[in-house]
């Protein structure tokens, strides 16, 4: 079972938190703060398992996770899920998010965390490996995105163009990007499949 | 109208969406509290406007909100609103934050379940999807129970993307609604071999779920699962399973041999590490499961090291992780295997990540053995002192503790090693583990007899170097170990030299900075060495050192009495009196040693941690009996049980002191000397304690030298080394003493081969002295029962549930009450066909393996069946789910309490009549029904203004705001009753067919013979007639169709035609049937009558529209009656609840104490009730337009509180 996934940048800023057991809010946060100090003091080059048993749950959990440029992908299981599958796995959620974003970048998730939200909703579910087919991933996505769209129809158009003109109206926007829009790189791991 | 419509979607564009608020945020840096503070007012308003995107818009905000910490649970209403919109973007985003924000204790969760049971049956899949995945996070008991079956039968959805998410969720289910587990269980089973592969990987993922906390209930899966392991390509799922059958092996060794093969050959093919590491892991788990017997065992394990060793050898730190872990798998049986390895995993402790390191020293923990303790903990000393940075330091530590101590400190050969091993690790700075430290020492002092004197030697010194260890006393850490050396050095004092140098040392002024608990041990300490010290000096003929050893007790004790903490002062008045006295004593030259030593004789024994635990309660003893009666209130409750203790407690301290066999402890120390002396490498007790660093056969090595010009004997030199060396000499000695021995044999008989040959192994290397550890006193007869470690609040306890015992009746699952022939599933079809399967086994073993084939067939039948019905069922979902959306929630909540779960309707029999039909008749009624839901959709939403505008009082109607829980009830009364069979019924109105009723009647069977063939019937009247199936006679009876063994009870149900229902009939009728016991059986009858109550012509029927509900009673078409209830002295909405269960009403407004209630009958009449209380008296005004319907009605209802 996969108990939490966790996203958060270099400063441990939340960009995404997904726990599969119910926790306050002031404990998720303890846990996004005390996730994020155990992650970030370690090294690139160590290996990407923590037992951070502590958190969540009993001893029997571990802490996965990948660093992507500005961003920490973790995931907290426990042993019955396989180590080195989840960290495919998350190789296989940040292709994904490439996809979907077109060269995903931080941003992409501080705006559309909904967005990645559903997309993860297609890969986990309940905390259990849902599917980890990329393409099945994506046309799942897409088919609920056209979905959307349809739905948005001629009502959709006006706040579409409100929101384009509200970008407009805000020069200032590109410099909101002080952070993070170096993109994801992804690198290509022949471990799997 | 359609300008508003414009005029909301104009409004929209200028509320802020979620990217507006993210920005928002990026903007407000440093007021950012105060800025989200202004957003959630605004969300608030927005959450109050009827524009469903407005709402949606708001809720996608607070869900981000919630990610950064804030709690948004007052907007779970709203959440829930949302989540009903009927389009799939706002749905979702309901469903999003709901997954996000709600849990078990969020109230409004209950309003959900009609929701999303209409979002399951949608026919959008994407509508169904989001459903199943918000459900995911927040199910509840409640709703597992509800909607168990739902997503049962989306299970076998056309769509793949449904049945992968519909099998997985039902894990959730599972743990939510143990029940539910035996009768979806061979569904979930049918789905491992679903053709879609996504499906059966999620299938998978559940029963490997479920199978990894009760493994014993999955092994009959195996051989499927082994057939999926050779076929499956998806390493997802072979992953999954090889990491079952990992834990499956160990309670099936006949499995494990037959995985060996299959997985060495993944192990050789696979390129995807994972599978492999998996793999390594499952055949390691098998080996462990085979002690033995297995011919090519060795080889299997030759082949996971090598591997691991090339994971651990890997510059991937992931995969020498992973290594590790594996190999400390490995290790707990196949130490040696893995102990040949010892460079690679030394070289790990090197590794700069500290999970390496750590997973290294775990290692090691299991690598130890006699021959190379010692060896490893001087790296590991080595790595103490390299380490930076106090936590990793501090594991060091710990693990080398651990090392040594484990299994009753097994692989110590050299308790002196040992002690000074302890010793070296108190020099270690900002170790927070002084008192394990401590707690070492005192348990090698006290529980290895030998080497107390050396132990008392060196916590002399410590003693005596105190200020080096109190340099760090704030970091509480390792001035604990003070408190050891005090307590070792008083308690064994006589194996001290200079026991007036140690209590000089224990005296000195700086020991009053020590913790508090630290000092007490000190003063009480300090008396004890007194004591040997006038014990010294007794008999001398001049007295003057034991006089000064008082005179120096007189002048420091003082600083103690003074002392802030209780006990030391407690401790050090009492001592100082004591040595006054003694003082006095000793200047009339009064021998006072003996009785001074008296005080503290006996011995301490060590006594197990859980020996008190194990303490059986004597025969005949009551612990939660009275002693004596208990007091009444005045008297004063703790004196009595006080003067039980009272009178106990001298007994305890007396006997140990009887204890005190002088002689024998003379003897052991004699034995204890003599051993000493024997033993070489013994450092003996020499005179002055600083030669103890020359004893002879030391000179040669290269101690570190004291230099003498400092005249502190530094403590704990690094002198553990030494017993290094020394060990190595005295096993080449002893090697060689047995090679001269063995040759002595030989030669002397040399016919004769003995078994002592081969390597030196583990059991040859003697201990440097004789280890005499005392073992943990346990009391008498403890009990042996060790099954203390189970936590009891695991949910997955309620999942050990035996998956392959057929399904009982009362296992179903819950199925609504009102749609008998929609809810056809196979599952259910099982429950009824393996009733007789079940009885069959009971009548013979012996044919069991006939049986087998014929059950073969059976399922095979079954199987094609079920595909058959899956359509239909599908179909039927398909027409049937505007239906859903009648239902409303509240009413259902009301309608069916817990007791329900029996009481539903198994459409089963086959000569059910309305099912003949249905197909014909629901064409017809699929149209209205449709028609119908439009009308009601309408409805709906305005009810969602009405409740919005009104406040949420209205929407709370009904029994949602409970404030006590309600008392089981039931709707099945007596049948009737002999000693063989009892029947209890429940009538139950059919919203599709106006003239129809089904009793249902369950049948149990009291006697422990088996009751067969019986046949129901009933004396049909003019009005009421029972359906029977076509060709049947007017007066012929109808066969139950089941057979009840002993104390089992199964159901049916009747359908019955009616024609007029306003008035209540009664029905005579007759059950015949078999008695059959072993020698005989008899025919027996059952008379009864079936009362057709008018509540039973009722269907709850909700009503969402006060203003409709108004309407109808303006519109004077019902006529009017009323009914007074005096006495009743229920709470009110138990009072409603009573009259919405039992009389099958729905409460349309509740406000204080007065409600409105509605129900139609199946005929269509209109029922309302206006239900008012106060002082127990409770008022009923009614209207119907059916006035004798009403009156009876009424009468029911009465009759229903008389009774209580």
């Amino acid at each position: 079972m996969i108990k939490a996934i966790l996203i958060f940048n270099n400063h441990g800023k939340p960009r995404l938190s997904k726990f599969y057991e119910h926790y306050t809010e002031d404990t998720e946060q303890q846990i996004i703060r005390e996730t994020f100090h155990l992650v970030s003091k370690r090294d690139e080059n160590i290996c990407n398992f923590l037992e951070g048993g502590l958190l969540i749950g009993g001893s029997d959990n571990k802490l996965i996770y990948r660093h992507y440029a500005t961003l920490y992908f973790v995931f907290c299981v426990d042993s019955s899920e396989s180590e080195l599958g989840i960290l495919d796995l998350i190789q296989v959620l940040v292709e994904t998010l490439d996809k979907c974003f077109e060269n995903v970048c931080e941003l992409d998730l501080i705006f559309h965390v909904d967005k990645v939200h559903n997309i993860l909703a297609e890969m986990v579910m309940g905390g259990m490996v849902l599917e980890t087919n990329m393409s099945e991933i994506i046309t799942q996505v897409e088919a609920q995105g056209k979905m959307e769209k349809s739905e948005a129809g001629i009502t959709g158009a006006p706040a579409r163009a409100v929101s384009a003109v509200k970008n407009m109206n805000l020069p200032e926007m590109p410099k909101n990007i002080n952070i993070g829009d170096i993109s994801i790189k992804v690198p290509n791991l022949p471990s799997f499949k | 109208m359609a300008l508003k419509i414009v005029k909301g979607s104009i409004d929209r564009m200028f509320d802020k969406n979620l990217q507006d608020l993210v920005r928002g945020i990026r903007n407000h840096k440093e007021d950012e509290a105060k800025y989200i503070s202004t957003c959630i007012d605004e969300i608030k308003q927005e959450l109050k406007q009827d524009n469903i995107a407005v709402k949606a818009n708001a809720v996608c905000k607070l869900t981000y909100l919630q990610m950064l910490g804030y709690d948004v649970s007052w907007a779970a209403f709203n959440i829930v609103e949302v989540m009903s919109s009927s389009k799939f973007t706002y749905k979702r985003i309901g469903y999003l934050a709901a997954s996000q924000c709600f849990h078990e204790g969020t109230d409004v969760i209950m309003l959900t379940t009609n929701q999303i049971r209409k979002d399951l049956s949608s026919p959008h899949q994407y509508d169904t999807g989001v459903a199943l995945t918000g459900l995911s996070c927040f199910v509840t008991p409640d709703l597992a129970r509800d909607l168990a079956n739902d997503i049962m039968t989306l299970m076998s959805h056309t769509k793949p993307y449904i049945r992968k998410k519909a099998v997985l969720i039902m894990y959730k289910v599972f743990l939510k609604y143990p029940e539910s587990l035996r009768p979806a269980f061979p569904r979930l089973k049918e789905k491992l071999e679903d053709p879609d592969p996504g499906v059966q990987s999620a299938a998978v993922n559940v029963i490997c779920e479920l199978a990894r906390r009760n493994p014993k209930n999955y092994l009959s899966l195996a051989p499927l699962f082994f057939k999926l392991m050779t076929s499956s390509t998806n390493n997802w799922v072979l992953i999954k399973i090889i990491k079952l059958f990992g834990a499956l092996t160990p309670l099936e060794p006949r499995l494990g041999k037959k995985l060996i093969e299959p997985l060495t050959n993944l192990i050789h093919s696979t390129s995807a590490m994972s599978l492999l590491y998996e793999c390594v892991n499952t055949v390691i788990a098998v080996l462990i499961s085979l002690s033995s017997g297995m011919p090519n065992h060795s080889a299997s394990i030759q082949l996971c090291v090598q591997k691991l060793r090339i994971l651990i050898e890997d510059s991937d730190q992931n995969l020498k992780y992973l290594g590790l872990l594996a190999m400390s798998k490995i290790l707990k049986t196949h130490p040696k295997s893995v102990q040949s390895h010892k460079d690679l995993i030394l070289q790990c402790l090197d590794d700069k990540d500290e999970s390496i390191r750590l997973r290294a020293l775990d290692l090691l923990y299991g690598m130890v053995s006699k021959k190379n303790l010692m060896e490893i903990v001087k790296k590991l000393m080595l790595h103490v002192d390299k380490a930076e940075g106090t936590t990793y330091r501090d594991e060091l530590l710990t693990k080398i503790i651990d090392i040594c101590s484990q299994s009753n400190y097994q692989y110590i050969t050299n308790f002196e090693w040992y002690i000074s091993i302890l010793v070296e690790l108190t020099r270690l700075e900002g170790t927070r583990h002084g008192h394990l430290i401590a707690s070492q020492m005192l348990d090698v002092a006290i529980r290895v007899k030998a080497i107390r004197g050396f132990a008392v030697a060196q916590m002399a010194t410590l003693l005596d170097n105190a200020h080096l260890l109190t340099g760090n006393t704030q970091r509480n850490g390792i001035c604990e170990v003070l408190y050891a050396a005090a307590w070792i050095c008083g308690e064994f004092s006589e194996h001290l030299e200079d026991p007036m140098q140690t209590l000089e040392a224990m005296l000195r002024p700086k020991v009053a900075t020590l913790p508090g608990h630290i000092q007490a041990v000190y003063v009480q300490n300090a008396a004890k060495l007194f004591a040997t010290v006038l014990r010294k000096h007794e008999g001398e003929t001049d007295s003057h050192a034991a006089q000064e050893t008082s005179q120096l007790l007189i002048d420091r004790l003082p600083l103690f009495v003074q002392s802030a903490n209780l006990e030391v002062q407690e401790r050090a008045s009492c001592i100082l009196q004591l040595v006054k006295y003694i003082q006095k004593l000793q200047q009339k030259k009064v021998e006072v040693a003996e009785e001074v030593t008296a005080l503290f004789a006996g011995e301490l024994n060590p006594v197990a941690p859980k020996a008190q635990k194990k303490v059986p309660v004597p025969e005949g003893l009551d612990l939660d009996a009275w002693i004596n009666k208990p007091p009444s209130e005045s008297e004063s409750e703790d004196e009595k049980p006080k003067a039980v203790f009272a009178k106990e407690e001298p007994k305890h301290s007396r006997s140990r002191h009887t204890e005190v066999d002088e002689k024998e402890l003379a003897r052991r120390r004699e034995a204890r000397k003599r051993e000493q002396a024997n033993n070489p490498f013994y450092i003996k007790a020499s005179p002055s304690s600083q030669k103890v660093y020359d004893a002879p056969g030391v000179e040669h090595i290269p101690v570190v030298q004291i230099d003498l010009s400092v005249p502190l004997k530094v403590p704990g030199m690094p002198m553990s080394d030494q017993y290094l060396k020394l060990e190595e000499e005295r096993r080449q000695k002893e090697k060689a003493e047995r090679k001269k021995e063995k040759k002595k044999k030989r030669e002397k008989r040399g016919k004769e081969r003995k078994a002592d040959s081969g390597p030196e192994s583990e059991e040859d290397i003697a201990p440097a002295h004789q280890v005499d550890i005392v073992t943990e006193e346990m009391p008498e007869n403890a009990l042996p029962s060790d099954d203390d470690d189970k936590d009891p609040n695991d949910p997955h306890k309620a999942l050990d549930i035996d998956l392959d015992k057929p399904l009982a009746d009362s296992e179903k699952l819950p199925v609504r009450t009102h749609r008998p022939e929609v809810l056809k599933s196979p599952a259910e079809d099982r429950v009824n066909e393996s009733i007789p399967q079940e009885t069959k086994k009971r009548s013979g073993k012996e044919k069991k393996e006939k049986k087998k084939g014929k059950e073969k067939d059976r399922k095979r039948s079954k199987e094609e069946k079920k595909k058959k019905k899956h359509k239909e069922v599908e179909e039927e979902l398909l027409e049937s789910h505007p239906e859903e959306a009648v239902q409303s929630e509240e009413t259902k909540e009301a309608a069916t309490p817990p007791t329900s779960t029996s009481a539903e309707i198994k459409p089963t029999v086959h000569w059910f009549p309305v099912q003949k039909s249905s197909k014909h008749k629901k064409k017809k009624q699929k149209k209205e029904k449709e028609e119908k839901e439009k009308k009601k959709k309408k409805r709906h939403h305005h009810h969602h203004h009405h409740s919005n505008a009104g406040g949420e009082d209205s929407v709370q109607n009904g029994t949602v705001e409970e404030e006590e829980p309600l008392p089981p009830m039931s709707n099945y009364f007596l049948l009737a009753e002999n000693s063989y069979i009892k029947m209890v019924y429940d009538i139950q109105g059919n919203h599709q067919d106006e003239s129809k009723v089904v009793v249902s009647v369950i049948f149990e069977n009291k006697s422990d013979s088996f009751l067969k063939s019986m046949e129901f019937n009933v004396l049909d009247s003019l009005n009421s007639k029972l359906q029977r199936p076509e060709g049947a006679g007017a007066h012929d009876s109808l066969t139950v169709p089941f057979q009840l063994p002993p104390g089992i009870s199964n159901e049916a149900h009747f359908v019955f035609s009616v024609q007029s229902i306003v008035m209540p009939q009664k029905l005579k009728g007759t059950l015949t049937f078999i008695v059959k016991s072993d020698e005989s059986s008899t025919h027996e009858k059952l008379d009864f009558k079936l009362h057709f109550t008018c509540t039973s012509y009722l269907i709850t029927t909700p009503c969402y529209l006060y203003d409709a509900y108004a309407k109808l009673l303006e519109s004077g078409d019902l006529k009017g009656s009323s009914l007074r209830l005096e006495g009743i002295n229920m709470p009110f909405h138990h009072l409603l609840a009573r009259i919405c269960f039992h009389h099958h009403f729905s409460v349309v407004e509740r406000i204080d104490s007065c409600a409105s209630m509605y129900s139609r009958s199946i005929q269509g009449h209109h029922v309302c009730l206006l239900v008012k209380t106060s002082d127990q008296t409770v008022s009923i005004d009614a209207k119907c337009d059916e006035p004798s319907l009403l009156g009876n009605v009424l009468d029911e209802i009465k009759q229903t509180f008389s009774k209580c």
